[in-house]
């Protein structure tokens, strides 16, 4: 519902009986909404300036969604093609590669949320209180987001060389540790690839979290000095409220973003050593592009189809269950 | 007022409308302009036409793209009417697939012989029987054991032999093997032997003595050249036409037995992560002693990792056991399935120009070697022939002059490349089977734990699926 407050705030120069005559002159018309008054009203020119847009979402975005679902449902090498109903989720659920891949992907999401979620928080209240140099930090932390990720891993996967050559190992063996098979251990592995996509992917988090915590009324800091508040006092009860609804926002964004990891493990090591780093996502990229004969596109489809599904209700059901916290 | 926004309205719909038409004129990229299969039609001799060709890998030096761009002056010169434009190219399942599908392929592309009879029963080629007939006036002259996987059922062509036909060999470091105290000139010919030199080399030089490529489908390839030169099988043909997995065959397991002991004697290079550049790279780098591959690998790691005929380069043959074989492959070149006649012509002329000339031909063979050495690229490395052995003798013999790798080292592979049986690779589905083994042998190789007859059973189990369960239809 549209006040009269609102379009006087709306158009600060106008003058109040003209403008309030005519906000009750609009509404009149929108009972009566015909195409004439739609195009009158200015519909058709909205209608044309979206239309580049609409266009480029809708066959860029939307139409490759539709093809992938009708996918799911056909064997097809892109040449030929036949539906096979239910088939391709009956293949993909009877696959013993697919509870290794969940598996794994929840093994790295835990990893990431357990030490990729609370770095960036951390490394931001940290920086929040630097007087000196704090742009210089930033950019530091910032630094491996502007890094290409292929670039990175490739870095990342030279330091991480087995045996005693590996940069890594050379550190270690300096302390006479090692040296650490940091992608062929089994145990190590996941957590490596951790590693790397937390440092990777930091300095975005730091960079939304810094500007959350500018939000923040130094007042309250004040009063809560005066109140005898210690630091810890200060950044549970004073930021970490204030700072509640971006975390909510970048947890959700986490998870769904390990639940889709795909670039550390094709690119350190395809999904060895023996499966233990193939994810969900890989498995739907070996599905379809894993042998040059024609791939398993409709189950590639299914899978991926099947992953959307079960995220979207996990997003949903997140944001039903932390509504309350989140608006308070 | 209205004359800005009426220019506004006119220029969005302009937009629109452009990325409408920029979309629409791209059209479908699978669909033909001529008909694949269509019958011969004589192309207009003198008309012009541009065709892609795949050039060389990516990576590759300025010297190996400068002998490429000498050839297609050389071929422009000799058909006016045609232009070259080189891509570079490197055959790789995981994107073949897509590039295929999508058209990005140039028009004359290479593949592997295990992919041609599918490729042509998917309609994926184009028929160039007409154009192969009338160009290579020596087609009935191909290896009969090498031709015929281009061919369809009735002989139709639609790739051709080219580029290079191999059997697996094994690629030594042989400045290692002098630092560890051995004989380069006597490289290993059993299995043990490689064994032991591995972990010698380890044990003398710090460096592993052995690595393998572990990476999807490369894993399995390699597992099969161990299983073949252990006289086993990854698959059985059965008499009613079907297949068996096979890799609970005793040579697949006496295969990764063999690999679990040199991960237990720490001399083989536990990066399992290796594929077919990667272990290239990684043995130029001098990350590893051994490994094995195609016996003409030492082009691309000239072309692609630095290496030079001083470096140290050794090759010798696959070592055989129980009446084993070396595992052989090689490349066809074919034609994208949508190209029209003209560019069909073209493309056959350049594949005898590019590929096959140099075979046949000895002014060829000369000028072809000639812009390659000046461009300081290998001419002469051991491959199995295309043709014939004496036609291969031949061709050799006319580029003697030119040959600069380094033949010395490699007489334990030439020695016996005619007399060593080459193998065939598995026929159905053969990179999902390969793919299956590749996590097999990296358990192998990285927990000692490993039950390796578990690993095989369930990998037979799936493999057997994949058989039953061909992805492309």
């Amino acid at each position: 519902m549209v006040t009269d407050d609102l379009v006087v705030a709306v158009r600060p120069s106008g003058r109040r009986t003209r403008i309030t005559t005519r906000f009750v002159t609009q509404h009149t018309r929108r009972r009566r909404h015909t195409p004439a008054t739609w195009l009158r009203g200015g519909g058709l020119s909205a209608l044309v300036f979206a239309l580049p847009a609409i266009f480029v979402f809708g066959w860029f975005s939307w139409l490759p969604i539709v093809k992938s679902v009708v996918m799911s449902f056909q064997k097809t090498n892109l040449i030929v093609t036949t539906w096979v109903g239910l088939a391709n989720f009956h293949r993909v659920l009877a696959d013993p590669l697919l509870p290794i891949a969940i598996r794994n992907t929840l093994w790295f999401a835990l990893l990431a949320l357990v030490f990729g979620f609370p770095v960036p928080l951390v490394a931001a209240v940290l920086m929040s209180e630097v007087r000196r140099w704090k742009g210089l930090y930033s950019v530091l932390a910032y630094l491996p987001v502007v890094i290409p990720p292929v670039v990175a891993v490739l870095l990342w996967k030279f330091f991480y060389t087995p045996g005693p050559r590996g940069v890594f190992n050379q550190l270690l063996g300096s302390v006479h540790l090692g040296p650490v098979l940091w992608l062929q251990d089994k145990a190590i592995v996941m957590p490596a690839l951790v590693l790397e996509a937390t440092w990777a992917a930091a300095g975005g988090t730091i960079i939304i979290y810094l500007a959350a915590l500018t939000s923040v009324p130094a007042e309250l800091y004040d009063a809560a000095e005066v109140d005898g508040a210690s630091v810890w006092g200060k950044v549970w009860h004073v930021t970490m409220p204030h700072l509640r609804g971006v975390l909510f926002v970048t947890f959700i964004l986490q998870i769904l973003a390990t639940a889709q990891v795909f670039n550390e493990p094709y690119l350190f090591t395809g999904g060895g050593p023996s499966n233990r780093t193939l994810t969900v996502l890989l498995l739907i990229y070996n599905y379809a592009f894993g042998t040059s004969l024609g791939g398993r596109y409709g189950e590639a489809t299914a899978l991926s189809v099947m992953l959307a599904v079960v995220l979207a209700i996990l997003s949903v059901l997140y944001f039903r269950l932390t509504r309350r916290w989140s608006t308070s | 007022m209205r004359s800005s926004r009426t220019t506004a309205l006119g220029m969005a719909g302009a937009l629109a409308i452009g990325l409408l038409a920029a979309c629409s004129s791209t059209g479908s990229p699978t669909s033909p302009t001529t008909p694949a299969d269509a019958g011969p039609t004589t192309p207009a001799a003198a008309a012009p036409v541009t065709i892609t060709v795949a050039g060389n890998l990516p990576g590759a030096s300025q010297e190996n793209n400068d002998q490429l761009d000498a050839r297609v002056k050389e071929f422009e010169a000799k058909y006016p009417n045609i232009t070259i434009q080189p891509e570079e190219y490197q055959w790789l399942a995981t994107t073949f697939t897509a590039q295929l599908a999508g058209g990005t392929l140039p028009t004359v592309f290479e593949i592997p012989v295990t992919d041609g009879k599918t490729l042509i029963e998917n309609k994926q080629l184009a028929n160039i029987d007409a154009q192969v007939k009338a160009n290579l006036s020596y087609y009935n002259d191909f290896n009969p054991a090498i031709v015929g996987y281009g061919q369809d059922s009735s002989g139709t062509f639609f790739a051709v032999p080219a580029k290079n036909f191999y059997a697996n060999a094994l690629h030594i470091n042989r400045n290692l093997f002098k630092q560890a105290g051995l004989d380069p000139d006597k490289p290993p010919t059993t299995w043990d032997e490689v064994r032991q030199d591995a972990k010698i080399i380890h044990d003398k030089t710090g460096v592993y003595g052995f690595g393998q490529m572990g990476n999807g489908a490369t894993g399995g390839w390699q597992i099969a050249v161990d299983v073949d030169s252990r006289g086993g099988a990854l698959e059985k043909a059965n008499a009613d036409g079907t297949y068996t997995a096979t890799l609970t065959d005793p040579a697949v397991k006496a295969s990764l037995q063999w690999l679990a002991s040199l991960a237990a004697d720490g001399s083989i290079d536990p990066d399992t992560s290796l594929d077919w550049s990667g272990i290239n790279a990684a043995f130029a780098s001098g990350q590893f002693a051994m490994f094995t591959s195609g016996s003409d690998v030492y082009n691309a790691m000239v072309q692609t990792n630095n290496m030079t005929a001083d470096w140290g380069y050794g090759l010798t043959a696959v070592p055989t056991e129980n009446g084993g074989a070396a595992l052989g492959g090689g490349t066809l070149a074919a034609v994208k399935a949508n190209a029209t006649d003209a560019e069909k012509d073209a493309a056959v002329k350049w594949i005898d120009f590019w590929y096959l000339s140099k075979l046949r031909d000895k002014d060829q063979a000369v000028a072809d070697a000639k812009v390659a050495v000046a461009a300081k690229q290998p001419v002469g490395t051991p491959v199995l022939p295309i043709f014939s052995k004496s036609q291969y003798e031949q061709s050799l013999v006319w580029i003697k002059d030119y040959i600069n790798v380094p033949l010395e080292n490699m007489k334990g592979y030439t020695d016996v490349m005619f007399s060593q049986p080459v193998g065939g690779e598995p026929k159905m589905a053969t990179q999902a089977v390969y793919q299956l083994l590749s996590p097999v042998f990296q358990a192998v190789l990285t927990d000692k734990t490993a039950n390796i007859d578990k690993l095989l059973a369930d990998a037979n189990v799936q493999a057997q699926d994949a058989i039953d369960h061909p992805a492309a239809s």
